[in-house]
């Protein structure tokens, strides 16, 4: 080994070092090629496809109901939310509009599922910066919401619950009382979420000031979600372009200016209780109605481009179809909001210690497969 | 000399055996069999601490973090850490590719071996303290430090990036915290006017050290305890393995009984730094006497100094497995920090403070 190291001066040595496919903190096969100086990182590579299961491709002979479970296996933690971009966009292009029940439904879903992601999000977020007993308080409280999810879709992380039209089964009879009794339960725990890791003093050095990211770099690089409104990017689409029932209810878009981990880490926890004030507005009136409308067995969309865009645990999620006719999307394209979140790591990372790297991709959030798609 | 035994003074016992042995042979074989039994003894008793050490600790752990905890190999699995054992015995012992040989296998041994060295000199109860060095304190400072070599060998050696990364950290890391160790250790010294640890515990006879130098002492204690954790290299200064950064750290390449080897000297250099603020801070044996309140004196002396030894260790132990579920981990840089400018200024200026209440007498007790 000692022939192949080539030593320049002494500041120069630099060496490059495999993160992941297989490490602990990437969380899944995420390869990062650092370049580090000691402790210091000068460059951080990612090199995605490990997971690449050519999912834009198999739409292409798949029919719409079928690409509602490809969806899931992007971003698994936010399978609602993914699956509901893909019936908006086979509902726009179809001219059918579903009723409200279907919408209240749907938006009550997708923030439960929120809650979800951000609570899987906290638990690896600590478990990046060192403190285990998080991860088990995180995975505590989310399993009721996924109990929750279990009763009405019979599934507990990729549940495929949304169909073009509506829903593929009515509510549960429990759901109403058993997401009243989990916000009830929630906001009690929730301030034990700060005072374990939000307060605490060794959290708060390492996340304040790092990973600095500009509300113009956030932009530029497109950084959506919680992230990129840790920098002050206002890109909630849930309020720029609203779906589903979020026009109907009263919730603050939470914007921080910082750009650092904190912020980041902030921005997700004020979400879930956002998240909480929606779900509380709607689940005490959910009309009456069909829980699906009617629709061909086979569906074709009309010749044509369509889009969707929705608000993902992470950030801005969209779906581009071109159909020329068929009952298969002729080209589909998924914006995948953890692909353009990655892209902005190098910038945040470099100059800073291998630690703050891990936090920073902590507060980055990302989901393989969502990726790599 | 007759046979003696007390629980609360093993001193005619252990001068009983050592009698009997004279008298059957010579005095060479008489020590010679005399440091046999005792190193016997300590083996077991090092593997059975570690085992139990590694055990609680997972209890300890599954109880902060709302779990069961290992519960399935024997009652509340109580013996699921041997079984443990014996998996890592029986696992292959995997050769690196272009390691250093030599130092890659003499690494786990070094560090095992100082761990196991440091039990030598701590008093158990009252005469049972296998070697009444009259530089017991310093003895066990020297031994310790000396496990990072181990620690730097394994990281060299495994020609591993991460591993490397991981024993430069704990060099940097071990180096810093050891200054701060030994300050404290120095300012109960300069107390107690001795650094043999039988005259440490003698001293504490009317009062605990921390509380007969009450603030200076009190604050050598909190300076100990962050620093004993910080040279055990356990959470939240477990950096030198941090394993959301650098996979296992020093012992990423070490696998079956050499990986079980780290473990076990972790858990037993726990247990000597846990020991020795016991003896140094609390007491060590020694009951809890108050000056002026006999009854009370008494009524503490009726359990045994066994059972106090123990108890204090184990509580301190519980302080540190304690910080290291509750808190995320340190930044290198802000742990270098917290030594160079807050530990190590406080503790130099803490001995002034205590030399100068011994000077003046200002200390409390008779």
């Amino acid at each position: 080994m000692a022939e192949e190291i080539i030593i320049k001066e002494a500041d120069e040595q630099e060496i490059s070092i495999n993160m992941g496919p297989q490490h602990p903190s990437t969380h899944g096969v995420l390869r990062l090629v650092l370049s580090l100086k000691g402790e210091i990182v000068n460059k951080v590579e990612p090199h995605c496809g490990y997971i690449h299961r050519g999912i834009e491709k198999m739409t292409e002979s798949m029919t719409y109901q079928q690409i509602i479970h490809l969806t899931d296996r992007l971003d698994y933690l936010s399978a609602h939310i993914n699956n509901g971009a893909v019936c908006l966009a086979v509902e726009k292009a179809l001219e059918v509009e579903v009723s409200e029940r279907v919408k209240v439904i749907r938006t009550i879903m997708d923030e439960l599922n929120r809650i979800a992601s951000h609570q899987l999000w906290w638990c690896s977020f600590g478990m990046d910066l060192g403190g285990l007993t998080c991860f088990f308080y995180g995975l505590r409280d989310r399993e009721k919401i996924l109990d929750i999810f279990e009763e009405t879709t019979g599934s507990r992380l990729i549940q495929s619950y949304y169909c073009p039209g509506g829903l593929m089964a009515d509510l549960h009879p429990n759901f109403q009382t058993k997401v009243k009794e989990f916000i009830k339960y929630f906001r009690k725990i929730l301030p034990e979420y700060d005072e374990l890791l939000s307060g605490n003093i060794i959290m708060m050095e390492r996340a304040i000031g790092m990973g600095l990211l500009t509300k113009e770099q956030a932009i530029s690089y497109g950084v959506t979600g919680p992230s990129g409104r840790g920098s002050g990017f206002s890109c909630d689409v849930r309020k720029h372009h609203p779906y589903h029932a979020y026009d109907k209810v009263k919730f603050n878009e939470v914007l921080r200016t910082e750009g650092d981990t904190y912020a980041r880490y902030m921005v997700r926890m004020d979400e879930m209780r956002e998240s909480m004030n929606i779900i509380e507005q709607l689940i005490d009136n959910i009309p009456e109605g069909d829980y699906v409308a009617k629709m061909k067995p086979v569906i074709k969309l009309p010749e044509g481009e369509y889009y969707q865009r929705v608000e993902a645990a992470r950030g801005e999620f969209g779906v581009y179809i071109i159909s020329k006719g068929e009952k298969n999307p002729y080209r589909m394209k998924l914006r995948s909001p953890n692909f353009s979140n990655l892209s902005s790591l190098d910038l945040m990372a470099r100059g800073n210690k291998i630690a703050d790297l891990v936090a920073i991709g902590g507060s980055l959030d990302y989901v393989i497969p969502d990726i790599d798609r | 000399m007759p046979f003696t035994f007390s629980i609360y003074d093993f001193t005619g016992f252990t001068q009983w055996i050592d009698t009997a042995l004279r008298s059957a042979c010579s005095p060479f074989w008489a020590v010679l069999w005399e440091m046999v039994i005792v190193g016997v003894l300590f083996l077991a008793f090092y593997a059975v601490v570690g085992l139990y050490l590694v055990y609680a600790e997972r209890k300890v752990c599954a109880f902060i973090q709302n779990r069961v905890g290992p519960n399935r190999v024997g009652p509340y699995g109580f013996f699921q850490t041997i079984a443990d054992l014996i998996k890592l015995l029986m696992k292959e012992l995997i050769p690196i590719k272009q390691a250093d040989k030599l130092l890659f296998n003499l690494a786990p041994f070094i560090v095992i071996i100082t761990s196991f060295l440091a039990l030598a000199a701590i008093p158990y109860a009252k005469g049972l303290h296998p070697i009444d060095l009259n530089i017991g304190v310093f003895y066990i400072m020297a031994i310790s430090s000396m496990g990072v070599v181990g620690i730097l060998l394994a990281g060299w050696s495994s020609n591993s990036k991460y591993s490397l990364l991981g024993a430069m950290r704990s060099g940097a890391q071990i180096i810093s915290y050891e200054l701060s160790v030994g300050l404290s250790l120095i300012t109960i010294c300069v107390l107690a006017g001795s650094m043999q640890l039988s005259t440490i515990v003698e001293g504490q006879r009317d009062l605990w050290f921390i509380f007969k130098g009450h603030i200076p002492a009190i604050t050598a204690f909190v300076i100990y305890m962050i620093a004993a954790t910080a040279e055990t290299n356990r959470g939240p200064f477990d950096l030198a393995e941090a394993e959301s950064e650098l996979a296992a750290g020093f012992h990423t390449e070490y696998s079956g009984i050499k990986f079980a080897f780290f473990f076990l000297a972790e858990y037993m250099n726990m247990f000597i730094v846990a020991s020795l603020a016991a003896t140094i801070f609390w007491g060590g044996w020694m009951p809890l006497h108050v000056p002026g309140l006999e009854g009370f004196n008494h009524v503490m002396d009726f359990i045994p100094p066994v059972l106090w030894y123990v108890g204090k260790t184990v509580v301190i132990i519980l302080i540190m497995m304690w910080f290291k579920w509750t808190f995320p981990r340190l930044r290198i840089d802000q742990l270098l920090t917290l030594e160079w400018k807050f530990l190590l200024p406080i503790s130099l200026v803490n001995i002034l403070i205590m030399a100068f209440i011994v000077l003046m007498g200002w200390y409390i007790g008779l």
